[in-house]
């Protein structure tokens, strides 16, 4: 065994000098030039069976009765316990539905949302969330090689179904990151109407950037700069705990500026809600009209009756609604061109792509020892066209993902343009049913009685 | 009045017509993910053949220190006296020493078994993942010694931030039934 084990060892040791000089690899340390046949090597043992491997120094045997160890390899979270987090889910759903449209009890979507936030925030560490959920989604139906796990899309499907039948409970109660912004608010403004369709926008792309980036494998930007995630985990990069002081700062007189100008998800949460079976109402009869309920609402989501002598008056709605709907071409093709614009830059994030780039641009870091990338590229002996083909192939990507997500936020700012000419009759006070997040304090404030 | 609950009714119409379309396209998303979908869940690990022991794993994890830490696989160890992932190549002496260890953080612990023979402990507390010892262990011994992600500590992140960076692409999903790859594990081996 010893002996065949040897043959095989120096015929391995061959083949691995042969290659070192196929790639022609010319090293300065001994060292380094130790590490890379070693590298080979391994590369070769992966191929052959396992028992072949070879050892340098084999191992002793022992005569004094030597216990050898094993190494120790814990086991992660057991897969029921992440099924246990979906149920908790369904019942933390079930729960502020519940609150927000039968019992009607501010209270219960507080004291759920803290519940949520210790258990979905603080012990789960804020991971897995609805919200990065979108990316796994997303990469199921670009990478062939990737298949989602079922919690991830449990996570991203359960909340979007009970949106389309009870609105936004899910960020009432069920959400830890709108739990932890929902707590701090203290003094809320509120903020002029053409401030917050804009800011509103941000969403949207954000949305399409995230789903770009988790296309074309490069990123998952909506967990990186997750705000809130360092503070569940208590540990963080210092740049991203500052980050998320920041929004809980802004969060005391901006209610909720995650939520509101950033969180992708609540750009699909806001869609399913609009069309929503039923949603949270103001109050349990009818409106009194007394108006105590718009100095509740902090995130500007309550709709006032409409002053139709206004709007007669004005009598500019048609022709306005007219243009700015033929404008909405323009818009895509504005937003195509600029998705085409950007391609180049957004592609560089990816890491393949800035290496390419970077080994064209400065061919001198090749000899740079520090660069690790590049060092660590040249020395796997992949060639230089590959790599640039590689570069190529998911620029090419870039190009098509970012003009359709160009083309999408065009069509996003012209609907929302001609949302604002679009006048609906209110009789009464309303909640926004696509902003609108279910929290509740409406309803603490409305006088009327059932 | 009459006209105005027949646009009401059109209204209602148009936002079952809507919610109907928003039911069937996530119903759609759900049955097309679903015939991907894997029951297992996912873990990163590290490929132990592809790692180029650039150190990332130390300074890249989102955890302080990092949820890497080196591994021993016994089976490969040649429990040498020169140890070259314990001793750092211009030691004084083979000896306990720190100004004599490779490892910043004297997480290696060195015990004697019989002449001329130590077993190499790794302390996974004081352990940082930097792979000093790895590239030590790699270039001048067997390779018993590498990097795995243990998933006691490890938050399993959406996408691992060391992953992202890794120079060498070493660090991919794997199934969670799978969570390890320890490397030359002889002792499941018959033939060995």
């Amino acid at each position: 065994m010893r002996n065949q084990l040897n043959q095989n060892s120096h015929k391995l040791q061959a083949t691995s000098h042969k290659q070192s000089r196929f790639f022609g690899f010319k090293s300065k340390s001994v060292l380094f030039t130790f590490a890379f046949i070693l590298f080979t090597f391994a590369f070769n043992l992966l191929s052959l069976n396992l028992s072949a491997q070879k050892q340098r120094f084999p191992k002793p045997e022992f005569e004094t009765g030597y216990e050898q160890p094993s190494p120790v390899t814990p086991e992660p979270r057991a897969l029921a316990m992440e099924y246990f987090d979906v149920l908790i889910l369904i019942l933390v759903l079930a729960a502020a539905t519940y609150f927000a449209l039968k019992s009607r009890s501010r209270q219960g979507i507080l004291w759920l949302s803290i519940f949520t936030l210790v258990y979905f925030g603080f012990y789960r560490n804020g991971c897995i969330c609805s919200i990065g959920a979108i990316q796994n989604v997303t990469l199921t139906f670009f990478d062939p090689a990737y298949a989602i796990s079922l919690t991830a899309l449990l996570f991203f499907i359960i909340p979007l179904v009970v949106t389309l039948f009870f609105g936004r409970t899910f960020c009432a109660g069920a959400c830890p990151l709108g739990a932890i912004q929902d707590l701090v608010v203290v003094k809320p403004i509120s903020l002029p109407k053409w401030l917050n369709k804009t800011l509103g926008l941000i969403p949207y792309l954000y949305l399409s950037l995230a789903v770009l980036f988790a296309a074309t494998g490069t990123d998952f930007i909506i967990c990186r700069y997750d705000p809130f995630v360092g503070i569940f985990r208590m540990d963080a990069k210092f740049l991203m705990i500052v980050l998320g002081i920041a929004f809980l700062l802004m969060g005391m007189f901006v209610a909720r500026p995650y939520c509101r100008f950033l969180c992708p998800y609540g750009v699909l949460l806001s869609w399913m809600s609009r069309f929503s079976s039923r949603h949270l109402t103001i109050t349990p009869s009818k409106c009194i009209q007394c108006k105590l309920c718009t100095h509740s609402c902090p995130f500007d989501a309550i709709d006032f009756p409409t002053n139709e002598k206004e709007v007669v008056k004005s009598g500019l709605g048609p022709k306005r609604f007219i243009t700015y709907a033929l404008v909405i071409p323009l818009w895509i093709a504005l937003g195509v061109f600029v998705g085409a614009k950007s391609h180049t830059f957004l592609s560089k994030a990816n890491q393949d792509v800035y290496l390419a780039e970077l080994l064209i641009a400065h061919p001198e870091l090749r000899n740079d020892p520090d660069n690790i990338d590049v060092q660590t590229f040249l020395a796997s002996g992949k060639p230089m066209e590959q790599l640039v083909s590689e570069a190529t192939a998911i620029r090419e990507k870039f190009y098509i993902g970012s003009m359709i997500a160009g083309g999408f936020m065009g069509l996003v700012i012209g609907m929302t343009l001609l949302n604002t000419v679009v006048f609906r009759k209110r009789q009464d006070y309303e909640p926004h049913k696509g902003n609108c997040f279910s929290c509740a304090r409406c309803v603490d404030y409305c006088p009327v009685e059932k | 009045m009459e006209n105005n609950s027949k646009s009401q009714s059109r209204r209602k119409f148009i936002h079952n017509g809507v919610r109907a379309s928003l039911l069937l396209s996530l119903g759609a998303v759900s049955v097309s993910a679903l015939r991907k979908v894997s029951g297992d869940d996912y873990v990163w690990q590290i490929d132990p053949f592809k790692c180029t022991q650039c150190g990332r794993c130390a300074t890249e994890c989102v955890l302080n220190p990092s949820a890497v830490k080196c591994i021993h696989a016994f089976d490969l160890c040649g429990y040498c006296d020169l140890c070259g992932g314990y001793l750092k190549p211009d030691a004084n002496a083979q000896s306990t020493a720190a100004e004599n260890q490779l490892c910043p953080t004297a997480a290696i612990e060195r015990r004697f078994i019989e002449e001329p023979y130590f077993e190499y402990h790794i302390n996974e507390d004081l352990c940082i993942g930097c792979a000093k010892c790895v590239a030590g262990c790699t270039s001048f011994g067997n390779g018993s010694m590498h990097l795995q992600i243990m998933h006691h500590i490890c938050v399993n992140c959406n996408e691992c931030s060391i992953a992202r960076v890794c120079p060498s692409d070493a660090i991919s999903r794997v199934k969670a039934s799978e969570a390890y790859n320890v490397k030359g594990d002889f002792t499941n081996n018959p033939e060995a």
